[in-house]
């Protein structure tokens, strides 16, 4: 046994209400620099729906993750070691920019440099790769909300793979939101499919990022990771990835997504599992079997030998009980309400996700039945194969028992709190049902539906005597680097060529020279463009305002001298 | 070790004064060749050092792929075999294949069939890729000033090397580079350069060669430096990488009295 910690989530689909907050904190904290406009650490996708990248699940055409080989050995599924290499100069399965969408802005100036005219002036979009204007027809989350429209079923790969009356019928069903991370794989494939060994897997707490300074720009990576969560930032060179916000986690704080989310419906904690059976699981031979499988993988926390085991791998005590207390352990292990996305994958995703049951629950309740009552909903559950299947076809690589029994233990607990709630004597037998006491059934609800700040994210803190380098603290007056390399702006051997910094140094520089510069950030400062998702209001980007008339307008000089420079001050 | 520079410089001046080779040749083929070879050690020394994040391929590869498809493979597939034929031809002497019992004439006539054809395939692979840099918008403006110049030269050194190639063999009777060009080439790395060979070697030969010398020279600067990290390596290496947090918590090496202490 050779105990691992790793740091995992859990969503709970039930409380998304699709507002993606969680992606533009998120972008406004990592990706909000030129170069990775089309990149989304998080998004949020509509279910029933292509997502993004669009139809991203297509393992056919892009060949990301891992398959088995014909004598039932681990291979990754574009190719092996040689064929990689073989394939460098040109990658046969990269997406292009048009799977995902060309990032624009406006022309602003025109609004207001346009002489007087019978119409009203537009601001017409311009692409911000190519400068050009351009026709705006797709973006991240352009099928937004859009479930069952038509057309679909030929352009959503989950529900092609569902059978033909599911796929008739789909449209009458049901929608529901994904939001969507990196999975920090146990078993990753965009780390095994680096020529240069750039990704890797950080082996205190499981987060897979990527090395700046070693990334050459194979691309590899980007095929090789079957969920499309590595991108390439096209003005560096490199692949970049969701960090689950390393800096915030090493400090004891939750992902900025996770932070900010307005369903509170993340949990962040650790799972302790066992390194030596990860290959074993990701080579199970049936697909449906990967779920069990994984979860085999896992090592339950509370388990004296695998404490014992954890101590001797080095495993720092709080970390132990940090495991111990983990909200993610609950839910995935002890309630077993999480699964893990397309396991078939096999590369042993670990953020999970609690199926909705608010499908059930809204045909339920579409009849004029008791959406409450546990008989109806587990009928439902029964009849409703359509959300069921395509649920199975997400989570379980398509077996639907055991979305069957995570919906009948939600769909217990709702009825159950009921008569709680009510004030009535609660029925035993409910709980009885799913093979659960009510005791358990009452923690699980405290859990799903009051869990506070400390028990959603149980996070122990990477080690003091470390602090002074953890990233996020600073102490080391990374400051010193103001204007050098790394923080924006073409070097001589092309963008931010330099020493990296560190990601929250080279924020805060960004947001700072942002609030005190006159200029937007960007290629379009060259061509009095404003980015208007990089813009934050302050500063004067030219073509955003009529040119003063007099030296000393509003704005510009007042707002500059107010943002930025107080906040500098005790940092540097 | 001065007094075998010194030994050298002297051995070089008489070559000037008494030799075919002039004061300029003896600069040309003695002393340049030693400064493109410390510009390129060194500087890929400093790039590394003080770059390594700007030490990438930069592929354009996410704005445009129809043309990349097409020209990417048959350039570099093509310049690695070019290469190839770079370190069999200059390298290896003649007394070798010929030990190896291969006739002069069947080496030459394999080495200018191969070369001339590989040459082929890498400025066609070329041209595509810098018809695309220019046609495609978003990948024109991707492109440096330093990119244009590193494909200005790179062209250059091709064109040279292949216009040589097919003069002296295809419309010119054949010229044995391995009499000339190639001593001189080892006198090089023998440090005991001989500007003389070089003295009576066509003016394309001699030109190419001085091309090549300039690439060698801007390489490291340039974006070219991704080939000395061509990813070998992954061949052996284990599939997943794992390292510790400790190792470069924060991406900086920790600053002088704050290491961490055991
Ligand atoms: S989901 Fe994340 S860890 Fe898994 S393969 Fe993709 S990028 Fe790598
Ligand atoms: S912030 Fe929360 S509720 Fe809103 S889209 Fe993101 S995950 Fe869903």
């Amino acid at each position: 046994m050779r105990v691992m910690a790793q740091m995992a989530m859990v969503m709970n689909l039930d409380k998304c209400i699709g507002c993606h907050t969680c992606s533009v904190t998120c972008k406004q904290t990592w990706t909000n620099r030129s170069g990775t406009e089309y990149v989304w650490f998080n998004n949020v996708e509509t279910r029933p729906g292509e997502g993004y990248p669009r139809r991203y699940e297509d393992q056919e055409r892009w060949r990301g993750g891992w398959r088995l080989d014909r004598r039932g050995r681990l291979t990754l599924r574009s190719g092996g070691r040689l064929r990689k290499l073989l394939t460098i100069f040109a990658n046969p399965r990269l997406p292009s920019l048009a799977d995902y969408y060309e990032p624009w802005t406006y022309d602003y100036a025109a609004l207001t440099d346009a002489p007087l005219q019978e119409h009203a002036p537009v601001a017409r979009p311009r692409s911000l790769v190519s400068g050009e204007p351009m026709k705006i027809s797709w973006s991240a989350n352009w099928d937004d909300d859009l479930g069952g429209s038509p057309g679909l079923e030929e352009r959503d790969v989950v529900l092609r793979q569902v059978s033909e009356k599911v796929r008739l019928e789909f449209e009458k069903t049901f929608m529901f939101y994904l939001p969507r991370i990196c999975e920090h794989c146990l078993n990753p494939s965009c780390a095994a499919s680096c020529p240069s060994g750039a990704i890797y897997k950080r082996t205190e707490d499981g987060i897979v990022l990527v090395d700046q300074d070693r990334c050459r720009g194979w691309r590899m990576c980007i095929t090789g990771c079957p969920y499309k969560k590595v991108y390439f930032n096209h003005r560096t060179g490199k692949a970049e990835k969701c960090t689950f916000c390393f800096p915030r986690v090493e400090v004891g704080l939750p992902t900025v997504c996770a932070e900010t989310c307005v369903g509170r419906l993340r949990y962040i904690g650790l799972m302790l599992y066992d390194a030596d059976k990860v290959l074993r699981a990701a080579s199970a031979p049936k697909e449906t079997d990967l779920y069990e499988a994984q979860l085999e993988v896992f090592l339950d926390p509370h388990d004296p030998a695998v404490v014992a085991a954890a101590e001797r791998a080095g495993i720092p005590p709080d970390w132990i009980e940090a495991a111990r207390r983990s909200p993610v352990h609950a839910l995935i292990s002890t309630y077993r309400l999480a699964l893990p996305l397309h396991p078939e994958y096999r590369t042993l995703p670990m953020v999970w996700y609690i199926p909705p049951l608010s499908p059930v629950v809204d045909a339920v309740r579409d009849t004029g039945e008791d959406a409450e009552d546990s008989g109806n909903l587990f009928a439902a559950i029964e009849a409703l194969r359509i959300p069921v299947d395509y649920l199975a076809r997400l989570f379980t690589a398509g077996d639907p028992a055991p979305v069957d029994a995570v919906l009948r233990r939600l769909a217990a607990m709702r009825s159950y709190m009921r008569d709680i709630n009510l004030g009535r004597e609660p029925d035993e037998r409910i709980p009885a049902e799913v093979g659960m006491t009510g005791e358990q059934m009452r923690e699980m609800f405290r859990l799903l539906a009051l869990a506070k700040y400390d028990e959603r994210y149980v996070i122990p803190p990477a080690h003091a005597e470390q602090a002074h380098r953890l990233d996020e603290l600073a102490t080391e007056c990374s400051l010193d680097r103001d204007g050098g390399p790394g923080m924006g702006g073409w070097g001589p051997f092309g963008e931010t060529s330099g020493g990296a910094a560190p990601v929250a140094v080279e924020n805060f520089h960004m947001l700072r020279q942002r609030q005190t510069a006159d200029r937007p950030a960007g290629p379009s400062e060259t061509r009095g463009r404003v980015n208007l998702l990089n813009w934050d209001g302050r500063g004067r980007p030219p073509g955003l305002f009529p040119p003063r008339r007099d030296g000393a307008g509003p704005g510009g000089t007042a707002s500059r001298a107010g943002s930025g420079a107080a906040e500098t001050e005790h940092r540097s | 070790m001065i007094s075998v520079v010194i030994g050298q410089v002297r051995r070089l001046a008489d070559a000037a004064e008494g030799g075919r080779a002039g004061v300029e040749d003896v600069l040309l083929w003695a002393v340049l060749p030693y400064v493109a070879i410390a510009v390129f050690v060194l500087g890929h020394y400093w790039r590394y050092r003080y770059d390594k994040f700007g030490w990438t391929t930069r592929s354009s590869q996410l704005h445009e792929n129809r043309l990349l498809r097409i020209g990417s493979p048959l350039f570099h597939f093509g310049v690695l075999i070019v290469l190839l034929g770079h370190v069999g031809g200059l390298l290896v002497p003649n007394a070798w294949t010929e030990a190896a019992g291969i006739s002069e004439h069947a080496y030459h006539v394999a080495a200018v069939t191969l070369g001339t054809a590989a040459g082929l395939c890498t400025l066609t692979g070329l041209a595509i890729l810098i018809y695309r840099r220019r046609t495609v918008g978003p990948v024109f403006s991707a492109t440096t000033r330093n990119d244009k110049l590193m494909y200005a030269v790179l062209t250059l050194v091709v064109v040279l090397g292949l216009a040589a190639t097919v003069a002296a063999n295809l419309a010119g009777g054949g010229y044995d580079y391995r009499e000339t060009v190639s001593p001189w080439f080892r006198s090089v790395f023998l440090l005991r350069p001989d500007p003389d060979l070089m003295a009576d070697v066509p003016i394309l030969f001699r030109l190419h060669a001085l091309s090549a010398m300039l690439l060698l020279g801007i390489w490291p600067f340039t974006r070219l430096v991704h080939m000395l990290t061509a990813p070998i390596g992954y061949l052996t290496r284990p599939y997943i990488v794992y390292r510790s947090r400790d190792a470069r918590l924060g991406a900086r090496a920790p600053r002088r009295g704050w290491e961490r202490i055991p």
